[in-house]
């Protein structure tokens, strides 16, 4: 068979060697990809994705070798391949794109350099040819000014736009097959659309045949033709999209689409008579640097903000990455300090400095963080970790501490055999809970939520969330749930808040997002969450196509709305001029935006895709 | 957001309850303790047989330090005078065994103090209030311009030479460099968001700094402990070379090189066993610290 491009057979692959035993991580794989295909490997960390995904370049990591089977790419018999043969499969056969562009750059190099540097080293093109190749990819891969891109050094361009370049190096030797290991899993929503969309354009107008590794089934969904779903380095299905989609036939399968395809729990009865709100924060502003003459800072991360969460009740806090979001926790939790606004905390106003807050304030709110890796000491056990706030805020020492502890480690669905263990042994979900653990351990009345699922798999961030809905409804603790992923903040609050550049563009209640008129940004955000259905991609692909309305130079108010660098909708003269109103949606959202609600409804309402 | 790329073990199982672990992480750990490398080992034993020495080798002398126990100068090894006799025809074995106390327990003295004060006042600037941070810092840097050695001898020349001066002297000549080393570390762990945490909850920076930070730098700390111990023996016997530092009868083991630099012609042991004796403290010292290095990065799970 000929138009078979790569063929697995029985692969096994084990880590460790003889003296100190073997773990067998890749446990007899088979699975054929055909010419111009693209397979998705899905699984979560440590489902040997990565591992199999790197055999087809002959590659293992350290401390790993190939027990067994074959894997074949084209003609070629690539575990049997020496040295140099393994040099010439990479050279011209098959190419990888990693996860983290931002680490697989030389920061002193242009991106021209970089990017060409394939070609060259495998003598392939003339430097010429190469870097006129270069920009056909760049064009092919939609990169802004494609012709001077490559004269940029790697931290001159957005993390999106690297990875797209990323890709282009892959391409510039014209292989026949291309690995994508994970390539859109740090990015944020928007971005990572628009660079799914650059890599369907490419693969399918260069007909490359692609292997495409990802934990995400959404975007999965988008780009595969096929996918294989690995669990503890066994496959446990092999099929079409549609049919895996549809028709999952194993127990994990369905597991991982239910984790993804989340429920919405009641909204929780928040306590709204006379009581002041749990926490307060009106006219908020606060960034880095030098505080100037008007009360501003250098660089204001957050401008004008205003929220209220009643007590038992969960804010989400929606944005992408540098819109203030993890700002604003940490301005709550007293970490940095305010320029203007006030924050009120059961109507009491909560001082800025750490220093001036009483040890009441401190244990009513905690903060959790989101890299649950550097949150937690990794020279402390435990127990250590769990009885410093015991004893920190309410005195509890030995036999007291000891209980609590074990209520704790209970209570986020932890064996108590691990409050011996420090946290270098522990796995990321087992950290997450540790972390909310110890917020909880100080009995606190709001806790911050800083992206605390996001560093995780599907499955086990889904645990999580479970979790913390559970805990909200036996203890009746608040949330701040910061995240840049809409379904993860759906199925936990009761309000959002949509955060753009330091602004509240939008705030209401949980169902504002379930359908239109929304803010634009807010839209685009919605519109940005890949739907579990293939297709959707494609159907989207002419919204972002689109050119913006073209818009003359803005006036020098401060005050004008941020988003209108990249609004669909945007009004010259009116929104490059004047700053934009509060409007109140029907829907019970608040909006800062110059189109009125049917305006915007009438927008959406073209836009295929939204409801 | 960029996680860095895992390591190729594989991922600890996702499970929530996994009760099989606790006893094999313990079982490993102990095992990682106690598998210390060949080298380190040989470190290990060369230091402890020096601070043998300096504990007990004033009372395994078979002479006393004065005594002019051979009538030839710089004699050969013997029976009588396993490592010779020096200018005097004093024996040399017992003056390297007296000689370590002050060797050995100088240098550990002074190197105690030095990495002490210097972790200690690299904490505070750490956690301080930045304007603390800048003032330290640059009363530091203008200390670590002035090489040692220059500084060693204006002090010996203003307040003379003894061994509460000389300990005094090569603690204030490493105190900066340790502070340089323990700040920067703790800078770094500053920004780390257990601590943040600790900083949310309310600690007191005194709290942060002994519980957060100190225990995930102490092995750097450890490592420059021994080097900084390594570079005062050195110091401290280049000034007794120099004629600057222990003075007479007492010897410490550089001043022994310095008497007996004039048998060096006749390869006399008198001066070929102090250097020896110098030689095995700091390569034992340095095999000892490139072990615990070696730990460090190991046994600290994932910080580096």
């Amino acid at each position: 068979m000929s138009d078979v491009m790569i063929e697995v057979k029985g692969l096994r692959i084990i880590a460790g060697n003889a003296s100190e035993g073997t773990t067998e991580i890749v446990k007899g794989v088979d699975f054929t990809v055909k010419k111009g295909e693209v397979l998705a490997l899905i699984g979560e960390s440590g489902s040997g994705k990565t591992t199999i995904a790197l055999s087809l370049l002959g590659y293992t990591r350290h401390g790993c070798t190939f027990a067994g089977g074959s894997v074949r790419v084209g003609e070629t018999d690539v575990l049997s391949l020496d040295d140099a043969g393994r040099r010439a499969l990479r050279a011209r056969t098959v190419a990888y794109v990693a996860q983290s562009a931002a680490a697989g750059f030389n920061p002193a190099r242009t991106l021209m350099d970089q990017v060409i540097e394939p070609a060259l080293l495998h003598r392939l093109m003339t430097r010429e040819a190469a870097r006129a190749t270069a920009v056909e990819l760049f064009r092919a891969l939609a990169l802004p000014a494609p012709d001077s891109i490559g004269d940029r050094y790697p931290h001159q361009v957005s993390g999106g736009q690297l990875q797209r370049v990323m890709a282009a190096m892959a391409l510039i030797t014209g292989p026949a097959v291309v690995v994508f290991d994970e390539p859109t899993t740090a990015l944020d929503v928007t971005t990572q659309i628009e660079v799914l969309v650059a890599f369907k354009k490419a693969i399918r107008e260069l007909g490359t045949t692609a292997v495409y590794v990802s934990h995400d089934l959404a975007v999965v969904a988008q780009i595969a033709d096929r996918i294989v779903v690995l669990n503890g380095g066994t496959v446990r299905e092999n099929g079409t999209t549609g049919q895996v989609l549809d028709m999952p036939a194993d127990d994990y399968t369905r597991q991982l689409l239910a984790a993804t395809r989340r429920s919405e729990p009641e909204p929780a009865i928040a306590d709204t008579d006379s009581l002041p709100p749990l926490l307060e924060v009106r006219n908020l502003n606060a960034g880095y640097g030098r505080i100037g003459a008007n009360g501003v800072p250098a660089v204001c991360v957050l401008d004008n903000v205003n929220l209220r969460i009643a007590r038992g009740s969960a804010l989400g806090v929606i944005g992408e990455s540098g819109s203030g979001k993890t700002t604003l926790a940490r301005v709550v939790a007293g970490l940095v300090d305010r320029a203007r606004g006030e924050v009120l905390l059961d109507g009491k106003p909560l001082p800025a400095k750490l220093s001036a807050r009483t040890p009441d304030q401190y244990r009513r709110v905690q903060i959790v963080f989101q890299n649950a890796d550097t949150a937690l000491n990794p020279s402390h056990t435990i127990a250590d970790i769990l009885a410093r706030p015991m004893n920190f805020y309410h005195g509890l020492r030995g036999a007291a501490a000891q209980k609590r502890m074990f209520e704790l480690l209970d209570l986020v669905k932890l064996p108590a055999s691990i409050a011996r263990r420090q946290p270098g042994g522990l796995s990321g979900g087992q950290k997450q809970r540790v972390n909310l653990a110890r917020a909880l351990a100080a009995d606190p009345a709001l806790i911050l939520c800083d992206e605390v699922t996001s560093a995780l798999d599907t499955v086990v961030g889904a645990a999580i969330l479970d979790l913390l809905v559970e805990l909200r409804r036996e203890l009746g603790v608040s949330y701040m749930f910061i995240s840049h992923d809409i379904s993860t903040v759906r199925a936990l609050c009761d309000d959002v808040m949509v955060l753009y550049a330091g602004q509240c563009v939008e705030a209401g209640q949980r169902d504002v997002l379930a359908a239109p008129p929304h803010h634009p940004y807010t839209g685009l955000l919605v519109d940005s969450v890949p739907a579990l259905r293939p297709g959707w991609l494609d159907s989207r692909r002419a919204l972002t196509g689109t050119a913006l309305p073209s818009m003359g130079p803005a006036s020098d108010s401060t005050e004008l709305c941020s988003f209108r660098a990249r609004c669909p909708v945007r009004v010259d003269g009116k929104c490059n001029v004047t700053p934009p109103s509060v409007r109140k949606l029907p829907s019970g959202a608040v909006i800062l935006c110059h189109h009125s609600a049917t305006e915007l409804e009438l927008v959406e309402k073209t836009n295929p895709v939204t409801a | 957001m960029n996680r860095p790329a895992q390591p190729s073990i594989p991922h600890p199982d996702t499970q929530i309850y996994d009760e099989a672990a606790p006893e094999a992480v313990k079982r490993s750990r102990r095992a990682r303790r106690g598998r210390m490398s060949w080298f380190g080992r040989l470190g290990f034993a060369l230091v402890g047989f020096c601070l043998l020495m300096a504990v007990f080798g004033p009372m395994l002398a078979p002479y006393k330090e004065g005594a002019l126990a051979s009538p030839f100068s710089f004699a050969s090894y013997s029976w009588a005078h396993p490592f010779g006799a020096d200018y005097l025809g004093r024996d040399m074995l017992s003056r390297v065994l007296i000689g370590a106390r002050y060797t050995v327990g100088l240098a550990l003295g002074a190197a105690v103090l030095a990495s002490g004060i210097g972790t200690c006042l690299g904490l505070v600037a750490a956690v301080s209030a930045r304007w603390v941070d800048e003032a330290m810092s640059r009363f530091f840097d203008a200390l670590i311009s002035i090489p040692s050695k220059v500084l060693a001898l204006v002090a010996i020349a203003a307040f003379g030479s003894s061994i509460p001066m000389l300990t005094m002297i090569a603690a204030v000549a490493y105190i900066p460099g340790a502070f340089r080393i323990s700040r920067s570390l703790a800078v770094n762990l500053m920004t780390l968001e257990y601590v943040l945490v600790a900083r949310a909850r309310g600690e007191r920076l005194f709290y942060i700094a002994r519980v957060e930070v100190l225990p995930n730098m102490i092995h750097p700390v450890l490592a420059d402990f021994g080097l900084r111990f390594v570079f005062i023996v050195l110091l401290l016997s280049g000034l007794s070379f120099l004629g600057l530092g222990v003075q007479p009868p007492n010897a410490d083991w550089g001043s022994l090189v310095r008497e007996n630099i004039g048998g060096l012609s006749q390869a006399a042991p008198a001066v070929l066993m102090p250097s020896i004796a110098i030689a095995t403290l700091t390569v034992g010292m340095n095999l000892l610290i490139d072990s615990l290095r070696r730990h460090a990065g190991v046994g600290q799970g994932g910080q580096k």
